[in-house]
């Protein structure tokens, strides 16, 4: 039985299709301004890749900021929910989700069968979403996916005392006119990062085992630090952490169609 | 007998110069890199208004971020301390200051002796400072002091979704483009700033007489705005609002010096 996920995002537009266990396609765009059309065009692309087309989906799922705008979805289900559903169906062993996301951040405790017990959001403040590393990237002149890679490099790890991002901006800035190499100021920026949301993940209890979704988990920097200010390892998916949502939601209408 | 006051912020430095109890000269200029050449260049400023030199002035109290890298203070004292001894000496029933600056923002409650008791204090985050309307203004390309103006001619003010400054950035780069007008977005920033403080300064609790100092205290709109967030009257001062801390550090000295 083939079923599908589509997690429309602020930044970026996630698609799974799922036959039974099997995650046989994914794609994943930048969300256009339009969250129907971003939907339409990552789910023509994963049917592509799987050589199928829209009515060999038994159903589709749709989850992410713009769920309520996917027209080919029946079913709608949140974004918690699904993130909570892609990780415990990938690690059953997984008790807490930190989920990080370009505009958001997630931390989701489940029980042993998976539910959701607890949870905290932050949307408030940029500070602790993918927005401070876009923010800081932009700063440094480097694509986003570098400043992770650059973390392991450094040797005099800057420390940013601010939590605001304008105010880190400032202070990063200093330390540029300083002379001070990318890599310490990646380092340090992914370090703040990582100690904004482990405040977030400690205020739900942390449990292991500990997994990270959405685009930052793929932030090797981040989840080091974010290793050493929980001070426990972070399991690492076997799949790509950004279509975590997508999965989840492939899971729901996979469950849904088994009359679970 | 000249005294001085001098207050070194992180955007902008002041310094007062104070002749026998009034005001002689006042001087306001951007920071520089280092708070010392701030101090040095304000002050320089300030004795050439007033015609005197250094060597004329008796005592000099130093405030604000950069206070203790004022070469030429003899004493230094707090930015609250001085914000609400200024304020008060220029409104005497004054009972309330807020006082917003570039990167802070500061609600102080004085007693009938014109003592601090109270303060709230925001510098950790960027909204509901000066920094919050400075990159907004940026966002927008108009210029900061242009603001206040830009806003009386609002109809509609938009509503702001977004506390944190760098999401409203985004915001309102959206309703721009949106084609919602420039006088309403602006309106929409104040209201939402002003809403910012507001609640900081109900958090020590309201007095009747309110006052606002700082350099955002020049911004018409924003003045009119916290008057509606506070529900209630703010007493405008007919000194520039931004020199109020300098004020206060002059008079300090005046204190140190009788």
């Amino acid at each position: 039985m083939i079923v599908a996920g589509c997690d429309v995002g602020s930044l970026t537009t996630k698609a799974v299709i799922l036959d039974n266990t099997k995650i046989i396609s994914y794609a994943l765009i930048k969300s256009s301004f339009n969250p129907d059309q971003s939907a339409s065009e990552v789910m023509e692309k994963a049917l592509k890749q799987a050589g199928l087309a829209m009515n060999d989906i038994r159903l589709c799922v749709g989850t992410g900021y713009g769920r309520e705008r996917i027209p080919f979805v029946k079913k709608t289900v949140s974004e918690i929910a699904c993130h909570a559903k892609g990780a415990y169906w990938l690690l059953p062993s997984a008790r807490t989700i930190i989920d990080v996301g370009g505009q958001d951040c997630k931390a989701i405790r489940l029980d042993i069968k998976g539910n959701v017990i607890k949870f905290m959001t932050n949307d408030k403040c940029a500070s602790g979403t993918g927005r401070f590393l876009e923010v800081m990237a932009k700063l440094l002149n480097l694509e986003l996916e570098e400043l992770g890679k650059l973390s392991s490099q450094a040797r005099n790890a800057i420390t940013l005392a601010a939590t605001c991002t304008a105010w880190s901006q400032a202070e990063v800035i200093v330390h540029m006119n300083s002379n001070t190499s990318k890599a310490d100021l990646a380092a340090g920026i992914n370090d703040a990062m990582a100690a904004r949301v482990s405040i977030l993940v400690k205020a739900v209890a942390l449990e292991k085992d500990v997994c990270m979704t959405g685009g930052v988990a793929k932030n090797i920097g981040v989840v080091a630090a974010m290793e050493k200010h929980l001070d426990v390892p972070i399991r690492r998916l076997r799949v790509d952490p950004q279509i975590i949502g997508a999965l989840g939601a492939a899971v729901f209408a996979k469950e849904k169609m088994e009359g679970k | 007998m000249f005294v001085a006051g001098c207050d070194v912020g992180s955007l902008s430095a002041k310094a007062v110069i104070m002749k026998n109890g009034d005001i002689l000269a006042s001087h306001v200029i951007f920071s520089k890199p280092e708070p010392e050449e701030s101090a040095r260049a304000v002050m320089s400023g300030t004795l050439e208004k007033a015609g005197i030199s250094i060597k004329d002035i008796a005592h000099c109290v130093g405030t604000g971020y950069g206070r203790n890298s004022i070469p030429f203070a003899n004493a230094v004292e707090s930015e609250i301390i001085c914000h609400g001894r200024g304020a008060r000496w220029l409104i005497p029933q004054v009972r309330m200051v807020i006082d917003i600056g570039g990167q802070d923002a500061k609600a102080i409650r004085l007693d009938d002796a014109g003592n601090v008791i109270r303060f709230a204090y925001n510098d950790r985050c960027a909204s509901g400072t000066g920094r919050f309307l400075e990159i907004m203004a940026g966002a927008m390309g108009i210029r900061l002091e242009d603001m206040g103006n830009i806003s009386l001619q609002a109809k509609n003010p938009v509503a702001i979704s977004n506390q944190c400054v760098v999401f409203a950035e985004t915001e309102i780069i959206s309703l721009i483009n949106a084609g919602k007008d420039l006088s309403d977005i602006v309106s929409g920033l104040h209201k939402a700033m002003a809403h910012r403080v507001a609640a900081m300064a109900k958090g020590i609790e309201l007095e009747k007489a309110i006052t606002m100092t700082g350099g955002v205290a020049k911004n018409r709109g924003m003045f009119s705005a916290l008057e509606e967030a506070l529900g209630t009257k703010i007493m405008s001062m007919d000194t520039d609002p931004q020199i109020i801390g300098a004020l206060g550090a002059a008079l300090t000295a005046r204190q140190a010096v009788n």
